[in-house]
């Protein structure tokens, strides 16, 4: 073997027997959960490569082929495995390619609203006094309004600001932007906290004789260590921000149905409910459930993998 | 006590006046409100003459007085979408939110509370174990799909109940309700359980932790070093433990169910406040959704103060870190 | 008849490394209204064992081999039903810490009434008479106008005979105080151990004193257990452990103790630490830090064997022991 992959062998080996890995190997439920993950993203990433047809290409969709049942129901339609939808896009890839922008959306959101909580956070919790209070008094604020609440109303808000043409080739980045806003006081919360405590430790005290800057500080002494909550907020809120963005599009004030995530997929399909078309409608769904169960499961043994405490 | 609650709502204020502010603020720049009221042709003194009539060349804190005056007296503006006084058209919405709201509460902690407690008591009891994994299949299924799934079977499939609005209603003293007939207790059924399983499922994991967390605690121990039964233990000791936490959570989580029930009500086309909104947003309707934002912050701060004055009623610290606080002066 | 047996008690955890043994084969008994203190470092087993005596381990902890006997009658095979009415009753018990052992949102006198109501039959009125009576007994002033008020009302020492009184309103034949002053203020401990001492004798409750204080020990009890790393290592009374100990530990033990009588510049400590319960040496378990070990301590685990007035489990008193 040469070096690098004998570094990488031993590195693996290690984190093999950490208590960590130990605890994930001994959890089926996370195991089960990691692999549904797995399967979910890896179906969406490479999308483009694995799904029989393209579902954003306008001109291969036929309105003949629209409203076929699933494969395994009696007139089912070989070629289409569960289905297709009333333009006639086959459910299989509309899905995958659904469930693409979900994570899309999910992640960056997420990425946002960390960023911001983490950053609002640290400053609150390590300059204290009316900076932190004021910070503080904001998060709390919205903390009292259902995230769903928030994001539907900045999406409202940015829909009657912005100039109609602009607002519809932005809609994924208002959704992000909105979703995002909605979930980072949760962030700032905890390490707010967390910052608290460390500030209080003799390693910042150290550091602070020795003359570092506040924000060398912050960077690079206190938030490695508020990171492992922050790591579980942010795997639970995941699932919430895909949950979330799935209902903004239900709602139909998310994505338009011409590149249509989970949400609006199965908004599509409610229309088609009671004339018995159901699996538009279920099978985005249960999509939607399975992934987000799964991320939850994630997070929830995440919890207290990191929190030997609850064991 | 009274200190107490007034100190409560002096704290609100601001919170109410800044709410008040963002909704003027959406109100006054956002979309255009003279372009609205006049369509598309109009000269400069018609302009002039509609800024002045609604007070636009005012300077900008009287316009902000002049809002919060007529929002303290009811009137929010006209809705562009349904040219009707706002205050009219969620006055006209609220009996059904507040009823599907209620509802839903009551079904959330009826069952949540007990099967929390159940499930916190027998941790690795088969049946608590199945009932946990229940609730998190709970937790991720998104409340749209609940209510799909719901129509699907008991309305599309088996045809027992209706899908879609309140059914009959009764008026009883200009408030109208579908409490009071069969059809509107039917319609009622799945919007509830659709809006309450959500809450239910979170309150369950919530009584659950607690519970968990109290009966590791020091003091459950020495209960059973004492020798008391395990019914006073559970139910006496760490149950009245486990409410000081779950209260602030479960009325914010109550406070949630006016939030979600904007979907529900778009799931089942109840015609509540939920509704209004999604549609409202949908053009960019501003007054009704200014209204709505500050109306939803009224009842948020009626709730937090109410979560406030059970956490006082439960918890003997609080009164009492109080009355040393003032009697130490 | 001893109140009190414990005879080869092993109590076990299940960990990712195997069976942990917490307490290895442990014997003792508790005479009625005798004060028996248990010594040791913290994780030397000490409050293992008491919460295997009232039954409460906490799990995965489980007694793994022995028998507990109360007045001749094992306890240690009782289903949870048949244990709790003993718990209270026949064995009380005080925790280390007063702050946290209080139910915070039940007035202390509910708490007094609750108990005694659980385990004896008295009428509300009665019950509330005795409660009240039991404040006195524990030195809370103006106990009548008190009994209504909630614990955070108190100071730690104050609480902390709130907790004494609760462990013994309902008479308890045995009471297992698990480091009662540890959690206090030095000036409150001898305060709370002197109330302890006098409270147990003129009911006549048997004591099982754990704690790390050796200084508490000389004071208070009859006889004392010096345990470590989950053994017994010597057990007798007080006086001959403290003056004349006759395991290396003891010794070390007893000249960590200041004393008025000889003036010294430093008092002895011994040096390492207890081993942890994964790496328990083979032979006898505190032979790293023994300064007299013998090839025999490295190989074999000495039992409890007499040593003069005392039992030790060491080689160097063993009858065959073979001399270097």
């Amino acid at each position: 073997m040469n070096p690098p992959a004998r570094l990488i062998a031993r590195i693996l080996a290690r984190f093999w027997d950490t208590d960590f890995a130990y605890s994930f190997r001994r959890a089926p439920v996370a195991i089960v959960s990691f692999l549904v993950l797995v399967v979910c993203v890896g179906g969406a990433v490479f999308a483009p490569l694995l799904a029989p047809y393209n579902p954003f290409d306008l001109a291969s969709l036929s309105l003949m082929d629209s409203f076929h049942p699933p494969a395994f129901m009696p007139d089912g339609d070989r070629t289409h495995l569960i289905g297709t939808d009333d333009q006639g896009r086959d459910m299989l890839s509309a899905i995958m390619y659904g469930t693409r922008i979900s994570i899309f959306v999910g992640l960056l959101a997420i990425g946002f609203a960390l960023t911001l909580g983490v950053t609002v956070g640290l400053v609150a919790g390590y300059m204290g006094g009316a900076v932190d209070a004021v910070l503080m008094r904001i998060a709390d604020v919205q903390l009292t309004f259902p995230a769903i609440l928030i994001a539907l109303l900045v999406d409202g808000i940015l829909r009657a600001a912005l100039p109609r043409e602009f607002h519809d080739k932005m809609e994924i980045w208002v959704l992000i932007f909105a979703i995002g806003i909605a979930r980072w006081p949760q962030f700032a919360r905890t390490v707010r906290g967390s910052t608290l405590v460390e500030r209080g430790r003799e390693y910042v005290m150290a550091a602070q004789v020795i003359g570092l800057s506040s924000r060398r500080i912050m960077i690079s002494h206190i938030l490695p260590n508020v990171l492992g909550p922050v790591l579980v907020i942010a795997t639970l809120n995941l699932g919430l921000a895909i949950l979330d963005e799935a209902t903004l599009s239900f709602l139909g004030v998310g994505l338009a149905p011409t590149e249509p995530s989970l949400g609006t997929l199965i908004r599509i399909g409610n229309n088609f409910l009671f004339s018995g078309e159901w699996w538009i409608t279920i099978f985005p769904g249960l999509m939607l459930a399975a992934m987000v169960l799964a991320i939850n499961l994630l997070g929830d043994w995440l919890r207290d993998a990191l929190n030997p405490r609850l064991r | 006590m009274f200190a107490f609650i007034l100190a409560r709502i002096l704290q609100a204020i601001p919170v109410l006046l800044t709410v008040a502010g963002i909704s003027f603020a959406l109100f006054a720049y956002v979309g255009d409100p003279i372009a609205q009221m006049l369509g598309q042709d109009f000269t400069l003194a018609q302009r002039e003459a509609v800024v002045h009539a609604l007070g636009l060349d005012q300077p900008l804190y009287v316009q902000y007085i002049k809002f919060v005056w007529s929002a303290l007296h009811g009137e929010f503006g006209l809705s562009y979408r349904l040219a009707k006084p706002v205050g009219t058209l969620i006055l006209e919405r609220l009996p059904a939110t507040m009823e599907l709201a209620f509802c839903a509460a009551m079904l959330a902690l009826c069952i949540g509370v007990p099967l929390g407690v159940y499930t916190g008591i027998r941790r690795n009891g088969a049946l608590a174990r199945f009932i946990m994994i229940l609730s998190l299949i709970g937790v991720s299924l998104p409340t749209f799909l609940i209510g799909i799934l719901l129509i699907l079977i008991f309305a599309v499939l088996l045809g027992w109940l209706p899908s879609f609005g309140r059914g009959t209603l009764t008026v009883v003293a200009g408030y109208s309700t579908g409490l009071l007939s069969l059809s509107g207790l039917k319609a009622l059924i799945l919007p509830a359980i659709t809006l309450g399983l959500f809450q239910m499922t979170l309150i369950m994991r919530l009584v659950r932790a607690e519970m968990l967390e109290v009966l590791r605690s020091d003091y459950i121990k020495f209960a059973r070093a004492r020798g008391l039964s395990t019914r006073a233990i559970n139910f006496g000791h760490a149950l009245k433990n486990t409410l000081v936490p779950v209260i602030t959570v479960v009325g914010l989580q109550l406070g949630g169910l006016l939030a979600f029930s904007i979907v529900t009500e778009t799931v089942f086309q109840w015609p509540g406040m939920g509704l209004l909104l999604v549609q409202s947003i949908a053009v960019a309707d501003i007054p009704v959704m200014s209204t709505y934002l500050l109306l939803i912050a009224v009842l948020f701060v009626a709730i937090n103060l109410t979560v406030d004055l059970l956490y006082y009623a439960v918890d003997p610290r609080l009164r009492l870190n109080r009355r040393s606080l003032t009697g130490r002066g | 008849m001893p109140l009190l047996e414990v005879e080869n008690l092993i109590v076990e955890f299940p960990t990712r490394r195997g069976l942990l043994r917490a307490i290895d084969e442990v014997s003792f008994t508790i005479d009625p209204g005798e004060v028996l203190g248990v010594v040791g470092e913290s994780g030397a087993g000490k409050s293992l064992t008491g919460a295997a005596i009232i039954g409460l381990l906490e799990p995965p902890g489980r007694i793994a081999g022995g028998q507990i006997r109360l007045n001749g009658a094992r306890i240690d095979t009782l289903s949870p039903e048949r244990m709790r009415p003993i718990r209270g009753r026949q064995i009380g018990a005080i925790f280390q810490d007063p702050l946290t052992t209080l139910n915070p949102l039940y007035s202390i006198g509910r708490q007094l009434v609750e108990t005694m109501q659980t385990h004896l039959p008295l009428s509300d009125r009665d019950a509330r008479e005795r409660a009240i009576q039991w404040l006195e007994d524990v030195g809370i002033p103006a106990a009548r106008h008190r009994i209504g008020a909630f614990p955070h009302e108190f100071s730690g020492g104050m609480r902390q005979r709130v907790v004494i009184a609760l462990a013994l309103c309902a008479e308890p034949r045995l009471i297992i105080a698990d480091e009662p002053t540890t959690a206090l203020d030095v000036s409150i401990q001898a305060q709370i151990i002197a109330l302890l001492k006098r409270i147990t004798r003129e009911h006549g409750t048997a004591v099982m004193l754990v704690t790390h204080d050796m200084g508490v020990i000389a004071e208070t009890a009859d006889r004392v257990a010096v345990m470590y790393a989950g053994r017994i290592a010597e057990i007798g009374p007080v006086r001959d452990v403290v003056l004349t100990p006759a395991h290396p530990y003891s010794e070390g033990l007893m000249g960590s103790i200041p004393s008025l009588e000889h003036r010294v510049d430093r008092l002895r400590q011994i040096d390492g630490a207890m081993p942890r319960l994964t790496a328990i040496p083979q032979g006898c378990a505190f032979n790293p830090r023994c300064p007299k070990t013998f090839a025999r301590c490295m190989t074999e685990r000495p039992a409890l064997l007499p040593a003069g007035p005392t039992r030790s489990a060491c080689w160097l008193h063993a009858e065959a022991a073979p001399h270097v």
